[in-house]
């Protein structure tokens, strides 16, 4: 085990990952010379060379694009968004091609790329480098999502989304990527795709949450500890869901908030809430609440805590189901 | 850095008119290549002209009508190796026929069937790209690949003046450049995008200006005629193989049929300009070269039309032969790994549809 802060994780699987099979390559804007605007792809260029790390033009649409054509030559392309809303015009390269074409070639061709992006707020950085756009991407059919929430998963999900034989998209929580430290096994890591995780028992109310919202939970947990006990389960992988570890958790308390980061209306919160609805209704004791951003531009920096899920919204969503 | 070369401009020319204009010749061709070009414009002439007789009979839907746009397919497939990757567009839905696809494959993407799914590895050519110009950056990493393999293998990436305005052209074509990847840029201008004409698409004097922008050398042929498409392509095949990255071809036609079987130009289109072109057309020009050139004979036409409609034929009968499409394939081929939801989707499917 080795103590590394978020962003280390991630250059530590990469370090791994590129060892161990020639076919991967890291692809993106400064992702080379400069080892990445957060460094999480420091090094790789001196040790694998510039072939293997390559600084691309600056043409997100371009990025994922020409990773598709080198699927298709044998390669295993991991492609770096530099920021979340960075990514908007390689979505249309995600929709139209990357989730589409083994489909397309009935199965019989495979588009094995990771496309990989710090996301989030609570940074104090300018427009747009702030966004939480998981939904888009959840909703796009043939993609896989997943988010980490420690140095650990960063590190495992990142290694599992480079093995997986389909397209995974990672987001990063960028505010956590040099605040959070934690234990990392050394070599190679790989957390499965599609496993939850419990982050605490609790027998009154269970927190839902991914990404940077999970320490936020724990936070408010703490916050909670004298009037109420929380589970906390971090999603891990939004698709394919572990909907047992969902369900299970539901049931266990009967009480459900679900915290994201990103704007409410058909949020990722909003699916685990219908399929609480579909499938848990009968363990609930009230309504399944959410704790989100608000369906607004991603604020100014100055105001962006009150755009922010807070351990206080969060403590007063828990306190309304407890009463109700 | 790329070297920035002028574009030519202009059009390339081998053919002549059989009469103030004289035929000219490629280098390298023997007799036998001359015939074998012919065979592949005819082929998809006939797929084409079928298929809009099987448009009207209901036997395949909506189809986007490629009639004389053969020349630019046929041409610069020719001037490619086996292992050269083709990227098409919509308009080139048949050209995997000159790599040995059935047609009834080709037939069956048109009916809306799975059977028209193919494997890219098969012939080494990429699924149709529906949306304008988006496979340019798949090409681009395609060749880029094989460069860094150290294979020999080019792509080439067919797309119509229309997509010239896309952001993804663009950054296929500037990564393709930065890359050195060993790319064609086929640009097919048949100076129509559905009704909006190249004038409305760009101020640049000719597409292949734009090359200059990318550091790509750029030819401009005359595109209803197979040579000069051959001769340039080989040109660029060249250059790519030799390392020396991506070059912009545009060929010129003019469209002389609609954009597709949904479409009426007449509200848009000259109708005496389209009449002039249809004269001009690509096949009987060609066939024109080789008869004054005694290559060709009644009797080889002939055989060499049948047996394209012996190919269409047994396409259609085996397209409509398959069996219709189970609801199970909603479920595969998307993701090498489905979740356990697709499992309990289908059942559930089943269940009500009784099946």
């Amino acid at each position: 085990m080795a103590e590394l802060t978020l962003v280390e994780a991630i250059n530590d699987c990469f370090h791994v990952e590129l060892g161990r099979d020639e076919n991967v390559m890291v692809m993106g804007e400064d992702v080379g010379r400069a080892g990445g605007v957060f460094r999480a792809t420091a090094g790789l260029r001196d040790k694998f060379g510039a072939d293997r790390c390559v600084d691309t033009p600056l043409a997100e649409a371009g990025i994922i694009g020409s990773a598709v054509g080198l699927c298709m030559a044998g390669f295993r392309p991991v492609c770096e968004m530099q920021y979340d809303a960075f990514s908007y015009p390689a979505l249309d390269q995600l929709i139209t091609h990357v989730g589409r074409y083994r489909w397309r070639t009935g199965g019989r061709m495979g588009f094995p790329l990771t496309v990989r992006m710090p996301y989030g707020g609570g940074v104090r950085a300018p427009e747009l480098h702030d966004d939480s756009p998981e939904a888009y991407y959840v909703h796009t059919p043939g993609v896989k999502v997943a988010i980490p929430s420690t140095p650990s998963d960063a590190k495992g999900l990142l290694a599992a989304a480079i093995r997986d034989p389909d397209p995974v998209v990672i987001f990063e929580p960028k505010l956590h990527y040099r605040t959070m430290r934690g234990e990392v096994p050394e070599g190679e890591h790989v957390v499965p795709l599609g496993q939850g995780r419990t982050v605490r028992e609790g027998d009154d109310v269970t927190l839902v949450a991914y990404g940077s919202m999970v320490p936020l939970a724990e936070q408010a947990a703490d916050a909670l500890a004298d009037r109420a006990s929380a589970e906390i389960l971090d999603i891990r992988t939004l698709k394919p869901l572990d909907e047992d570890a969902l369900l299970a958790a539901a049931a266990k308390t009967g009480r459900v908030v679900i915290i994201q980061e990103a704007p409410r209306t058909a949020g990722y919160g909003a699916e685990l809430a219908a399929i609480l609805a579909e499938k848990a209704m009968l363990d609930l004791r009230g309504p399944v609440l959410r704790v989100t951003g608000y369906d607004v531009p991603y604020p100014y920096w100055q105001i962006e805590d009150a755009y922010m899920p807070s351990v206080e919204r969060v403590v007063d969503a828990v306190e309304k189901l407890l009463e109700y | 850095m790329a070297q920035v070369l002028p574009a030519e401009r202009d059009l390339r020319r081998v053919i002549g008119d059989g009469d103030s204009v004289p035929d000219g010749e490629v280098d390298g061709l023997t007799d036998h290549d001359l015939v074998e070009l012919y065979r592949g414009l005819v082929l998809l002439r006939t797929y084409d002209e079928r298929s809009v007789v099987y448009h009207r009979q209901g036997r395949i839907g909506t189809y986007a009508i490629y009639w004389n746009h053969e020349a630019m397919q046929a041409g610069s497939v020719y001037a490619l190796e086996d292992g050269d990757w083709i990227f098409p567009s919509y308009r080139e839905s048949a050209i995997g026929l000159l790599r040995g696809m059935p047609a009834s494959t080709v037939l069956s993407w048109w009916r809306g069937h799975p059977a028209g799914w193919w494997n890219p590895a098969d012939y080494n050519v990429a699924s149709i790209c529906v949306p304008i110009g988006t496979h340019v950056p798949h090409a681009a990493g395609l060749a880029w690949g094989k460069r860094l393999r150290g294979e020999k293998a080019c792509a080439i990436a067919y797309f119509g003046d229309g997509a010239t305005s896309e952001g993804s052209f663009h950054e296929g074509a500037n990564f393709a450049a930065v890359m050195r990847a060993p790319l064609v840029l086929f640009c097919n201008n048949n100076g129509w995008a559905i009704s909006t004409p190249v004038e409305a698409q760009s101020r640049a004097d000719t597409l292949a200006d734009k090359a200059v922008g990318y550091g790509m050398p750029a030819a401009r042929v005359d595109g209803l005629d197979i040579l000069a498409v051959y001769e340039a392509t080989r040109e660029a095949v060249a250059r790519a193989r030799a390392g020396e990255g991506p070059t912009f071809i545009e060929a010129v036609s003019y469209r002389a049929a609609p954009h597709a079987t949904a479409d009426d130009p007449k509200a848009y289109i000259d109708l005496e300009r389209v009449e002039e072109e249809r004269k001009r057309e690509c096949v009987a020009r060609y066939e024109g070269y080789l008869r004054r050139a005694g290559i060709l004979t009644d009797e080889m036409a002939e055989s060499i039309r049948a047996e394209a409609e012996q190919a269409m034929r047994d396409g259609i009968a085996a397209a409509e032969a398959e069996p219709p499409a189970d609801p199970g394939l909603l479920f595969e081929h998307a993701l090498v790994d489905p979740p356990a939801s697709f499992d309990a989707d289908l059942a559930e499917l089943r269940r009500v549809l009784g099946g």
